[in-house]
């Protein structure tokens, strides 16, 4: 019995040193990054693939600067407490010092596991969460607002170029939602797309909004936009969902769209105009390199991260060939107000197009499709609506519009209309 | 203005909901002959991504359409063969198709996808065209109503042309009703000379190839588009076995059951548009939450099958050996 004890531990110790060799073989590691998806990390597309293949290009990225990335996955992970702990304990166990968690629901998980005193070296990074702590816990998005802005002028220009008006004299403009104002996600990128609309055509247009409750579904994405042409004739589609198919409708029509998401100018060669895109890799690069640079420093440095257009991490595609000849310059030229911090979508001050392209400021307040202002003309108070519609005066002015722009923004700016909400 | 809403309102239920037809046909033909089949989901899983695949990579809408079928079948054949030969519970079998069915779909579309060699449907001509309406001459030229229902691409005819024929066999064949004896006492069948095992095969292989055929269609009709995050039939095949129960086991009743399960299902979607094309009548549609539409076919089936029950309908159609594996030696 000794012998064969004796034997067995003589094998293991054997294995033992061979795993050492077999891991210093890799070169030192500078950084061991933990990854919790929702999906599975060999998804070909989608928000996990997003997600997947923003972090991978952040790791080849540093590793031309000189830094060897580890990365461990957990995958496949449910939206529920005990999964996402498991999960964060396994990474945790496994030596991460820094773990993302790409989705909504794993927000309570991940910020009880950063108040964990076993984790206080560990930091957790949370994408489109609002929770956080001073010393390892942030949260992570993007001002695809902007994006959608810009797409928004696309849109505009090719309606108003297009010329087909309903009988009320209207631009009419259709938006494939997956929900209404229940997420501010949604409602801002509505809002978004609807000034970019405005900036071109003014209140000449009409922004209808078809809701569809999900997230993705082929079908219903199809047939949304379907309905949105049929019943109210719109020339142009925009959307957020997760398919092409509102941009395939849209071409089967002889219609045309702004996707999301990737440029889907393949999916509808004749109908796409642009689409607002993320790139996650330029937020988990800078992430990973501050872990790896001073851990410390790092809710100093990257803090809540919420990157826009200036930082490269929301953009549009490239302009298609069915945009009209000034959407290049009309985009870049607001792309640059907003890069240079001289101007940001939810203001006071509306954008337009003067005879020779020129942009022109107008100050004017922001008001919702119910008469209600939410930013005063003379940019003095900012609102938001209470749970009766009523507004509420918010403490902080321009400072607090990035918190209403993420978490409580519950209202459609004017040129809206939404069918059920 | 507000008729084309409407005409556009009744085409969309037709073209989105046509593959509940093929499920019901299809899974009508199993209930008869005596298997309750639950694969439909993971069966037309399996004939839209081979069909789809197949049919791109030859542009050639009929290898599709066989291919899909035969993938269906395929699926049939591993039911029967569980539940008919080794006599496993046609439950739990069924739950297995569905849920194999669905991991075949995904690990092959996955790893077509990941290799980025998916094909696409626009790029195959005789596709989109096979693909594409079929108006038909004179009818589809009145006005609104030759749009909804008579200016439709191939397998909506193709589906209402198997629902009658299906029909038309199992009330007015020799085959037909001795299938449905099959169904209703095998035992006595038996007696009378109707081979159990070969008829069972014949009808579950037949019913599951139609089902494959079903699911073909739903790839065709979003360019087979493949998103990671939800399948291609989306929950119409489990749609399917209730429908069965509502269209009381009669595939002609099918096509009408289909069209009604398809005005919930396109409400979901049209409700506001509808709302706005008659602000008087059906403007109250606006307030009613989608998921109401979502749920009322499976209330509705739920309220038939219970009245049904309470009252112990002659009239109704169900097999009495559904469910029920037969075994010679047990009589």
């Amino acid at each position: 019995m000794k012998k064969v004890l004796s034997l067995f531990l003589a094998v293991l110790m054997l294995t033992g040193v061979l795993a050492l060799v077999s891991c210093g073989s890799g070169g030192a590691v500078d950084l061991t990054v933990g990854a919790v998806y929702i999906g599975s990390q060999t998804e070909p597309a989608g928000y996990t693939y997003a997600h997947a293949n923003g972090i991978k290009k952040a790791i080849e990225a540093l590793k031309k600067e000189g830094y060897n990335v580890k990365l461990l996955v957990r995958d496949n992970v449910p939206e529920e407490d005990a999964a996402v702990t498991e999960a964060i304990d396994a990474l945790a166990g496994q030596g991460c010092e820094l773990i993302f968690g790409i989705s909504f629901g794993y927000l309570n998980a991940f910020s009880s596991a950063a108040e964990k005193p076993e984790y206080k070296d560990i930091v957790f990074s949370h994408a489109t969460g609002y929770l956080s702590n001073e010393t390892n816990f942030n949260n992570y998005f993007g001002r695809i607002y902007q994006a959608r802005y810009l797409s928004g002028i696309a849109a505009g220009l090719k309606a108003k170029a297009n010329g087909v008006k309903g009988q009320d004299n209207k631009y009419h403009i259709g938006y494939v939602s997956a929900y209404g104002t229940e997420y501010a996600e949604t409602c801002s990128g509505i809002n978004a797309f609807t000034l970019g609309v405005q900036a071109i055509l003014g209140d000449e247009a009409l922004v209808h909004v078809k809701t569809i409750n999900t997230w993705g579904d082929p079908q219903k994405e199809k047939q949304a936009a379907e309905a949105l042409i049929n019943t109210y004739g719109c020339v142009v589609i925009g959307q957020h969902c997760d398919s092409a198919q509102p941009q395939i409708a849209a071409q089967n029509a002889g219609v045309f769209g702004c996707g999301y998401n990737s440029d889907m100018t393949e999916s509808a060669k004749d109908a796409h105009l642009v689409a607002p895109i993320w790139n996650w890799d330029v937020y988990y690069k800078l992430a990973m390199k501050t872990v790896i640079t001073d851990r410390t420093a790092f809710m100093e440095d990257v803090g809540n991260y919420y990157g826009g257009l200036k930082e490269g991490f929301v953009d549009i595609s490239p302009v298609s060939k069915n945009c009209t000849s000034d959407t290049q310059d009309k985009v870049d030229a607001v792309r640059e107000l907003i890069i240079s911090g001289e101007w940001d979508v939810f203001s006071n001050v509306k954008l337009s197009f003067d005879a020779d392209g020129k942009v022109v400021r107008t100050e004017s307040a922001l008001v919702t499709n119910e008469g209600k202002t939410v930013i005063s003309a003379d940019n003095s108070s900012y609102y938001v609506l209470n749970d009766a519609g009523e507004p509420v005066a918010v403490e902080g002015g321009a400072s607090a519009v990035d918190s209403i722009i993420k978490g409580s923004m519950n209202y459609f700016v004017a040129g809206i209309e939404v069918e059920n909400d | 203005m507000v008729l084309d809403i409407l005409a556009g309102f009744v085409y969309s239920i037709i073209v989105y909901n046509i593959p509940l037809l093929y499920g019901t046909v299809g899974e009508i033909l199993n209930e008869k002959a005596g298997s309750l089949n639950l694969g439909v989901e993971g069966t037309m899983a399996v004939g839209a991504i081979f069909g789809y695949l197949l049919g791109c990579r030859t542009d050639s809408l009929f290898l599709g359409i066989l291919t899909a079928a035969a993938a269906g079948a395929l699926c049939g054949l591993l039911f029967a063969f569980f539940t008919v030969t080794l006599q496993a519970n046609q439950n739990v079998t069924g739950l297995t198709v569905t849920t194999l069915g669905l991991g075949v779909y995904y690990f092959v579309a996955h790893a077509v996808h990941s290799r980025s060699n998916w094909p696409m449907m626009q790029d195959c001509p005789s596709i989109v065209k096979g693909f594409s309406e079929i108006h038909i001459p004179l009818l589809s030229d009145i006005p609104y109503i030759g749009k909804a229902f008579f200016s439709h691409n191939l397998f909506i005819y193709l589906g209402i042309f198997l629902a009658v024929l299906v029909w038309w066999y199992m009330k007015h064949t020799t085959a037909g009703l001795r299938m449905r004896a099959v169904g209703e006492n095998p035992g006595a069948a038996d007696s009378c000379g109707v081979n159990i095992p070969r008829s069972k095969y014949l009808h579950i292989t037949a019913g599951c190839a139609i089902m494959g055929v079903g699911g073909y269609y739903m790839a065709l009709h979003i360019n087979g588009e493949y998103l990671a995050s939800s399948g291609w039939i989306n929950g119409y095949g489990w749609i399917a076995v209730a429908l069965v129960i509502f269209a009381n086991w009669n595939p002609a009743r099918a096509i009408l059951g289909t069209f009604v399960f398809g005005i919930f299902k396109a409400l979901e979607v049209y409700a506001g548009s509808i709302a706005f094309a008659f602000p008087a009548l059906f403007g109250w549609l606006k307030a009613v939450p989608p998921k109401v539409f979502t749920a009322l076919p499976f209330l509705i089936t739920a309220l038939v099958l219970v009245l049904s029950s309470a009252r112990r309908s002659k009239k109704s159609n169900q097999p009495a050996a559904i469910g029920v594996n037969y075994y010679r030696e047990d009589r």
